[in-house]
């Protein structure tokens, strides 16, 4: 089977994988690229862990073929972290205690990323209506939707 | 999980599309959002030896009205629908129901094309298609056809789409204004299909229904269009006891699997009761 040469932009620098058509880039990220953030969960495009953001979208980076992102931006949990320090996100997730065992964080936080670009001051309802996708197997909700509100407003007001 | 292997296109036209359906035949599948083929591939219940992806079509995207229709790219996603400022004000029935699809994730990829050719009854765009009277362009080696929705549903899995065809666009006529809609949805949690839904559009005049269009998802090996139950209303008032008929009416329509969801008799109970949350929903927005 033919292999295909696919290249993108994972967190801002340029990749290049050989990949058969059917690898989906939750592999490509982990076992190729070794980025290990997005995790690997119910591989059925429901819990959300391997949530990353392609091209604007946060998408299942289970139910995405690796092939179907020639050109494409990848930013995983990663490349949000800057030089300066934590992502506002990662220190609300800190600050809040919006985790406890972890496995679901970097795809909660990939998450709202994107929610907070479209929707910077989002209400509890839209926090909880967007981040639907989601599971937290430890049921940790309420602190991460007050990690994600907290974050929006301290990007608010110092915009990054 | 990873799918079977398969080869990989990614046509830029609807023309080379069409040729790479035409080589291959019924040896490949299209490829839209992906968020039920590629499941079933990884699950091997699907092991096609090509995929043709149509996500680098642009003309297969984007939302315009022409003349008292609005048409949509069937490559269009559920979000694209949601954020649609043109589609909340004409046919808001269409972004309530988009609303409760799948979840956040699935709806940036998940294409209104691709939910309603793949004929899943589970799927929400159907019933919603039929409420609104929608028809969809098919274009297939020997040219276009448009199909009304009413009569494209077969079996489960099954649609008038042949092998050959790719669903190009979604035509919706605008519902006059005034129209009360609704569609209401039961479903265990975020991500689920429906334990029984309708979909509803409801026009009155002078207190009575003018006209009501109510249709009915996953009750069935198809969507289901309740007849017996829109013409139980038409030209009536509506009181408890009219809405209590008509989802008596469409509940009688309903044949719904037993699953996880539930039993065919609660799933049917559901289905009456789904009925009349969307007539009340729908007459308290109808002006």
């Amino acid at each position: 089977m033919e292999e295909h040469q696919v290249s993108f932009k994972l967190n801002g620098k340029a990749v290049g994988v050989s990949v058969e058509a059917r690898e989906l880039l939750i592999h490509t990220l982990r076992e190729r690229l070794a980025h290990t953030g997005p995790h690997i969960g119910c591989e059925t495009s429901h819990c959300g862990a391997c949530t990353v953001d392609l091209d604007g979208m946060s998408v299942k980076a289970c139910t995405v073929l690796t092939v179907q992102c020639q050109d494409a931006n990848v930013l995983t949990i990663e490349g949000l972290e800057q030089t300066a320090g934590l992502h506002a996100l990662q220190e609300a997730f800190h600050h809040e205690h919006a985790l406890q065992c972890g496995y679901c964080t970097p795809g909660m936080i990939t998450r709202a990323y994107r929610l907070l670009q479209e929707t910077p001051n989002p209400t509890e309802e839209e926090i909880r209506y967007w981040m639907a996708g989601n599971l937290c197997r430890c049921t940790g909700y309420q602190n991460i939707v007050k990690a994600v509100h907290s974050a929006a407003k301290k990007m608010a007001a110092a915009p990054a | 999980m990873i799918t079977s292997q398969f080869e990989y296109h990614a046509p830029k036209s609807i023309p080379d599309a069409l040729s790479l359906l035409g080589k291959f035949g019924d040896t490949a599948k299209l490829l839209a959002g992906g968020h039920s083929l590629l499941p079933m591939m990884k699950l091997r219940f699907a092991a096609p030896a090509h995929l043709v992806d149509l996500g680098k079509i642009a003309e297969l995207k984007g939302i315009a009205q022409a003349g008292n229709e609005i048409r949509i790219g069937a490559m269009t996603t559920e979000n694209g629908l949601i954020w649609s400022k043109l589609l909340a004000e004409k046919i808001p029935l269409l972004v309530e129901a988009a609303r409760l699809i799948s979840d956040p994730q699935v709806r940036y990829k998940g294409t209104i094309g691709g939910d309603i050719s793949h004929g899943d009854p589970g799927n929400d765009h159907p019933a919603v298609m039929l409420a609104l009277g929608a028809s969809f362009v098919l274009n297939g080696p020997k040219g276009e056809r448009v199909l009304p929705a009413n009569g494209f549903f077969l079996d489960t899995y099954s649609t008038q789409m042949q092998p050959d065809e790719i669903m190009t666009q979604i035509r919706i006529p605008i519902p006059s204004a005034g129209t009360g809609w609704c569609y209401s949805k039961l479903k265990r949690k975020t991500g689920d299909f429906a334990s029984a839904a309708a979909a509803v559009l409801l026009r009155m005049q002078g207190g009575s229904v003018a006209d009501v269009q109510i249709a009915l998802t996953n009750l069935g090996a198809t969507p289901l269009k309740a007849s017996a139950a829109e013409a139980s209303l038409r030209g009536k008032p509506l009181n408890d006891a009219a809405f209590a008929e008509a989802a008596r009416l469409a509940m009688s329509i309903c044949s719904p699997g037993e699953d996880q969801r539930g039993s065919a008799e609660y799933k049917t109970a559901m289905a009456g009761e789904m009925t009349q949350r969307a007539l009340r929903t729908a007459q308290a927005r109808a002006k």
